[in-house]
């Protein structure tokens, strides 16, 4: 059934209709209004959960991992200086490998105080051990969150649904539910082993030493890239269901494109519009959206851009001293590979200053210019 | 408030095993013997960075016959509180939830936590094992630290200066159902409290003074008799607040000074008379305090206060097992 909602309203039916059991948050702009509706729901009692109204993003996240560990799935939602509160026990929630799935609002950090998108808080949080899907639309920010609980009760990983505060979280966009027994049948309720159960006495996460640690890592590790699978197999199931197929890599008119643009979130979206202008207008541009941030999609980004003219990645983050973020792992993707195009970067719409077609148009003209230099601030004001 | 027994009513069953890895005469491992008597095997634990994080006993290793859930530093109080829910959502409904913390993760950096579940009144025992400094980590002033102590973090020379915090009476202002302190050199009372919090519904929380001779600087056979002088000084009376009604559990008869106490540990040797007499005013001032609540919590809750006599204990010589 379609409806029209905003971004964080459909973060929370995705959360109602995946059945969480608890959910556990504390407010922020611009996640508030995503807390708000769960809060009624439970009240309500048209969703069966206990919800945490807890004193900080810290103990959300914490509580998050005890409701995990007792078996239940568990959910929370935050933007920016939250997540980053939440970063000690980010990396608590996937080394304890606990399939906890949380919806990040991006928002840039403070300071100077904000409250419009980027992705460094998201991006800040690239090596904590989560999954990491980003959202196009409203639709995305529902399927992702459904699809996201599967792969991470699978795996045994967390992960973060990210979309951008504004542009998507308080944008009302239709968006296409599914019947909540089709949904039950794609995401039946979790089957959890190595619980905290007085049934079954165990210690958990006690001190190790070198001799077990590491393996411990190669574990995780091999579980993030098993993760690729899992979601190929995940998405496909759902798209059998609904209809809606999801790519981790998802190209938009690239067979033929000399230059591509590679993009992430609602930005996506607006790379189509500047796609199809520029195909109008008889030049071969395509656009690339990167659903998947962790784990990394290398090997289809390998194919998809392999024997390209130019690849332009817009970043709405920077890695101060470095470049974009996405820019950086997509040359790692294409580095020593044969027929590897020249990648370069744009960082763009920090701090949600708006990206529009036009925008992406001149970064795709500038970057075909042989002298394009191979990093690149656009729009910043003298 | 708890009935002190009579008789030695400890339960013979035993939840922790031989092999933990506390040091000689700990008072937090006494602490954690009684607590699980009091508890039974029904119970999981989460546990912060503390002592008890390494006492239990490296992978694959537990001492405990419970589950022990290990948690971040600041996190014992939420990390309880989701595990209470997502027990209950998990159809488990009857399980003991303890958060076993030391004072540094319940006093300093994890009060923040420990009053968000106080305030919301988790189904949550929050039991505090207070050894009065950050002794895992070679003992740091905490915020628990006593007036007058040595640390490695507060030398004789600039020896701690501010009292210690008082987090009984923080956590009666929460308005919490129950609130008591306990020894470990006095377990018919901790065991009895552990047991009637156990039976209440809503965050109760519990602070166990629990003695470290490596940190208090004394042998470990004064592990129970430090603590015994504690309490019979009444440095740190033996109380319960329910539903904020105070009880003093024991009234000692006689009035020992504070100075046995300070004696017997090397982290106030450097204290000259004048400030043990100082120490002294603190701990009298704070008994005639706890007196008045005593009495006027009584009042206000038309519950008439017991005889004196009748309240005095019954047990006698330090815990068996102890030192």
């Amino acid at each position: 059934m379609k409806q029209v909602v905003t971004g964080n309203h459909t973060v929370s039916h995705a959360a109602r209709m995946a059945r969480a059991q608890v959910v556990s948050a504390y407010p922020i702009t611009p996640q508030t209004q995503v807390v708000e509706k769960i809060s009624e729901f439970v009240a309500d009692g048209v969703m069966d959960a206990k919800f945490i109204k807890v004193e900080s993003e810290h103990s959300a996240m914490v509580a998050c991992i005890g409701a995990s560990a007792a078996g239940a799935r568990a959910f929370t939602a935050t933007s920016a200086q939250g997540l980053a509160l939440m970063h000690e026990v980010l990396h608590w929630a996937a080394n304890a490998r606990l399939p906890v799935v949380l919806a990040n609002i991006n928002r840039a950090m403070g300071p100077p105080w904000t409250i419009w998108t980027d992705q460094i808080d998201s991006l800040s949080q690239r090596d904590t051990g989560w999954m990491q899907f980003y959202a196009e639309s409203n639709q995305d920010i529902f399927d992702s969150i459904l699809i996201s609980f599967k792969v991470a009760e699978q795996v045994l990983l967390p992960a973060m649904v990210v979309l951008e505060a504004f542009f998507l979280s308080h944008t009302a966009e239709p968006v296409d539910f599914p019947e909540q027994e089709e949904v039950d049948r794609f995401l039946p309720p979790r089957v959890a082993t190595h619980t905290v159960d007085p049934a079954h006495p165990a210690a958990f996460g006690g001190l190790t030493g070198p001799d077990h640690y590491y393996e411990l890592k190669y574990m995780e590790h091999n579980a993030m890239l098993e993760a690729k699978e899992v979601i190929k197999r995940a998405a496909q199931e759902y798209g059998d269901l609904t209809g809606r197929y999801y790519d981790m890599a998802d190209p938009y008119r690239c067979d033929d494109a000399e230059t591509v643009l590679v993009v992430s979130g609602g930005v996506a979206s607006t790379a189509k519009d500047a796609v199809d202008e520029a195909r109008a207008a008889g030049k071969k541009l395509g656009s690339l959206k990167m659903w998947t941030f962790r784990p990394f999609p290398g090997e289809e980004v390998r194919e998809l851009l392999l024997g390209k003219k130019k690849v332009a990645v817009v970043d709405r983050n920077i890695s101060f001293g470095q470049e974009g973020i996405f820019c950086t792992e997509i040359k790692a993707s294409l580095y020593g590979q044969k027929g590897a195009p020249p990648v370069v970067g744009f960082v763009a719409g920090l701090g949600g200053r708006d990206i529009k077609v036009a925008d992406l148009l001149a970064m795709a003209e500038a970057a075909q210019k042989d002298d394009c230099p191979e990093f690149n601030w656009h729009g910043v004001k003298p | 408030m708890a009935e002190v027994p009579k008789k030695l009513t400890i339960p013979a069953e035993e939840y922790m095993c031989s092999g933990h890895l506390a040091c000689q005469g700990c008072g937090a491992a006494l602490a954690m013997r009684y607590a699980l008597k009091a508890l039974g095997p029904n119970t999981v634990y989460t546990v912060p960075a503390c002592c008890w994080s390494v006492i239990d006993g490296p992978f694959p290793y537990t001492t405990l016959g419970v589950p022990l859930f290990h948690i971040a530093f600041e996190a014992a109080a939420a990390s309880a509180c989701g595990l209470s829910a997502g027990l209950e959502m998990m159809g488990k409904k009857d399980v003991n939830v303890v958060a076993w913390a030391g004072d540094g993760g319940t006093a300093d950096i994890g009060i923040q936590a420990l009053s968000g579940a106080a305030e919301r009144n988790d189904n949550i025992l929050y039991i505090c094992y207070d050894n009065e400094a950050y002794m895992n980590t070679g003992v740091q002033r905490s915020s628990s630290t006593p007036w007058g102590a040595w640390t490695t973090t507060t030398p004789a020379r600039h020896f701690k200066t501010r009292p210690k915090k008082n987090l009984v009476d923080i956590m009666v202002a929460h308005q919490i159902p129950y609130v008591a302190t306990a020894a470990m050199a006095f377990p018919e009372d901790l065991v009895a409290k552990v047991a009637k919090a156990k039976g209440i519904e809503g965050t109760k929380y519990i602070q166990i003074l629990a003695s470290c001779p490596p940190g208090w600087r004394m042998a470990p056979e004064y592990a129970v008799k430090s603590v015994r002088l504690a309490v019979n000084t009444r440095l740190w009376p033996l109380l319960e607040v329910d539903h904020g009604v105070y009880t003093i559990n024991r009234k000692p008869r006689k009035y020992t000074p504070v100075a046995g106490y300070v004696k017997l540990q090397g982290r106030f040797a450097h204290l000259t008379d004048e400030q043990v007499q100082e120490m002294q005013g603190m701990v009298d001032r704070n008994w005639d305090r706890l007196l008045f609540l005593e009495k006027s919590t009584h009042e206000m809750a038309g519950i008439p206060l017991e005889a004196e006599k009748a309240a005095a204990p019954k047990d006698k010589g330090p815990a068996a097992g102890g030192g």
